[in-house]
């Protein structure tokens, strides 16, 4: 695998997206190389495909500059369009057309296409070859949506949410693939929802939260990049009179710490803010706990996790984390 | 790394799979190959057309003709087209290297390939049922110019729903103007045998214009410069009025 381009496949610069007067992307920059895959990550509504939709040339930006392998997607044409390949969410399959239809299809529009009953195999649909779209389980679609974007061997892959809506089996099957399009030099943009697709496949991660990225690194950059912490749970939730003489105890001894409760949890996740996590704010969390009767579950004195900083970033209630 | 194909061969394969996919819609046939034939049918054997010059077959085969434009253009076309729009296969098209133009060439050109079954099956079930021959004065030139212009005019109107309404609306009101068309478009019934009011709106109506071109194609020794006309004009409305409003997505 070859990229003929200079400098970055995929390059987003200063983008600005708005429909009406809703900003959707405000300022995006960011670059995919050659043999790297970047993972967009954000909540629902953050701008993840919007910002794949104007890569892909479906959406013009109002601001910005757009190169996906050097030119502009919305006047690349043909050409371009040959040497990008790119998942939709929802797949764009016909219900009538069997995954051998689809892929013999795609393949005719172009010139130095792979091979369809190949592309089946590979992606495991080699035993639904001539089964109707619409008898196809939810993980079959998104794998032959996969299929379909590489039939055009190409430099560059857009994928939205390729791991979404697939059993755990079919997840690992089709991270295995996408690690090995990137090893083989293929530039990969893809956007998730699953802390775990970052974790195993991501170069880089690129966190996106209300139109902005607020985050852009390796995921251990990222998820070091926090200053270490003192975070615990407890065994329930606390009324806010415990919350306050938690407080009160932690301030006792430092007086700059703060607890804060940790979003997306439903039980009782805190984070002290604003103090190292020493021995003695262990020993002042640990006499409250025995003062109040109140188990402490769990306690770490580290860095955040990539989770623990995706969830402060964004404020997400809903990331999944799927091993 | 792959480069785009010849835009022949891309729009060839895409015409392929269409027509591949309207066999597969028990629904496509029915309305396209069946509709039409039994229509001929069923009016020419039991003889409930009125009075007219000659034998119903006369007026009947390009009625039951035009009706076969109207299920390729208007409803197969049409209501195939709206439900991929709502899957998104035409926005997954609108990624490949396949131009537009060529989405929109596959398909007139898959429209105009089952016509020709169409035509073929009608003409046989005339002459062989009914005892239908071609009369001297039929012009294959007429003929030719009026299916041309009718696949514009009717994909046209398809097109124009399937891009700009829901899917299960343009099903709805295709199915509606079909049958509309059926019983007021000088398809079994000359449009001078509808009441006065009716039949004023009704002559100029597509389906009308083209069954008309049709009869004279056949031989009716009419002038087929104004139906021509007329469905030459349609045929700009609908296909112009489809691509500034058509909505892939």
């Amino acid at each position: 695998m070859t990229v003929s381009v200079s400098g970055p496949a995929i390059a987003l610069d200063g983008v600005v997206k708005r429909y009406g007067s809703r900003t959707i992307l405000d300022g995006i920059s960011l670059t995919v190389h050659a043999g790297e895959l970047v993972a967009l990550l954000g909540p629902n509504g953050a701008g993840k495909t919007t910002t794949v939709e104007i890569l892909e040339g479906y959406r013009t930006a109002d601001k910005g500059t757009i190169r996906v392998l050097g030119q502009d997607p919305r006047r690349g044409g043909a050409a371009l369009k040959a040497r990008v390949g790119l998942m939709l969410q929802g797949g764009g399959l016909d219900p009538r057309s069997t995954p051998r239809d689809v892929l013999r299809l795609y393949a005719r529009f172009h010139e130095g296409a792979r091979d369809p009953d190949e592309l089946l195999e590979s992606a495991g649909l080699g035993g639904v070859a001539a089964t109707r779209v619409r008898r196809l389980s939810g993980g079959e679609r998104q794998r032959l949506a996969l299929a379909l974007a590489l039939v055009g061997d190409p430099e560059v892959l857009l994928l939205d949410e390729p791991t979404a809506a697939m059993d755990p089996e079919a997840r690992r099957a089709t991270r295995m693939l996408i690690a090995r399009l990137r090893a083989e030099g293929r530039a990969i943009l893809l956007t998730t929802h699953d802390l775990g697709d970052v974790e195993r496949l991501a170069d880089r991660v690129a966190i996106l939260n209300k139109g902005r990225i607020v985050a852009n690194g390796t995921p251990a950059d990222l998820a070091a990049g926090a200053e270490p912490q003192l975070r615990f749970q407890l065994a329930r939730r606390l009324d806010a009179a415990e919350f306050m003489r938690l407080g009160a105890a932690l301030r006792a001894e430092v007086t700059s710490a703060v607890p804060v409760a940790e979003p997306g949890h439903v039980h009782g996740s805190f984070r002290v803010e604003g103090a190292p996590p020493d021995p003695s704010l262990v020993a002042a969390l640990a006499a409250w706990g025995a003062a109040e009767g109140i188990q402490i579950v769990e306690l770490r004195a580290a860095a955040a996790t990539l989770e623990e900083r995706y969830l402060e970033l964004t404020g997400d209630q809903d990331v999944e984390v799927v091993p | 790394m792959s480069r785009p194909a010849a835009p022949i061969r891309a729009v060839a394969a895409l015409a392929g799979q269409e027509l591949l996919l309207t066999a597969r819609r028990g629904e496509n046939v029915l309305v396209t190959i069946i509709v039409p034939a039994a229509v001929l049918l069923f009016f020419a054997t039991v003889g409930v057309v009125p009075d007219v010059a000659g034998r119903p077959v006369d007026l009947l085969l390009p009625g039951s003709l035009a009706l076969a434009v109207i299920a390729s253009g208007l409803v197969s076309l049409g209501i195939s087209t709206a439900y991929e729009r709502s899957y998104g296969v035409l926005k997954r098209l609108g990624g490949s290297p396949l131009p537009r133009w060529g989405l929109v060439a596959a398909k007139l050109a898959a429209v105009l390939a089952l016509e020709l079954i169409q035509v073929a099956l009608l003409l046989a079930v005339a002459s062989i049922v009914l005892g239908w021959r071609a009369p001297a004065a039929t012009s294959i030139a007429t003929f030719v110019i009026a299916l041309v212009l009718g696949t514009f005019a009717f994909s046209g109107l398809g097109l124009l729903l399937a891009g700009t309404l829901r899917a299960e609306a343009t099903m709805a009101l295709g199915n509606g103007l079909f049958l509309g068309f059926l019983m007021v478009g000088g398809i079994v019934l000359p449009v001078d045998h509808l009441p006065a009011p009716i039949a004023a709106v009704a002559g100029l109506l597509p389906a009308s214009a083209l069954a008309e071109a049709f009869r004279v194609a056949l031989g009716s020794g009419a002038d087929p410069i104004g139906p021509l006309v007329l469905l030459g004009a349609w045929g700009i409305a609908t296909a112009g009025l489809a691509i500034r409003t058509f909505r892939w997505e």
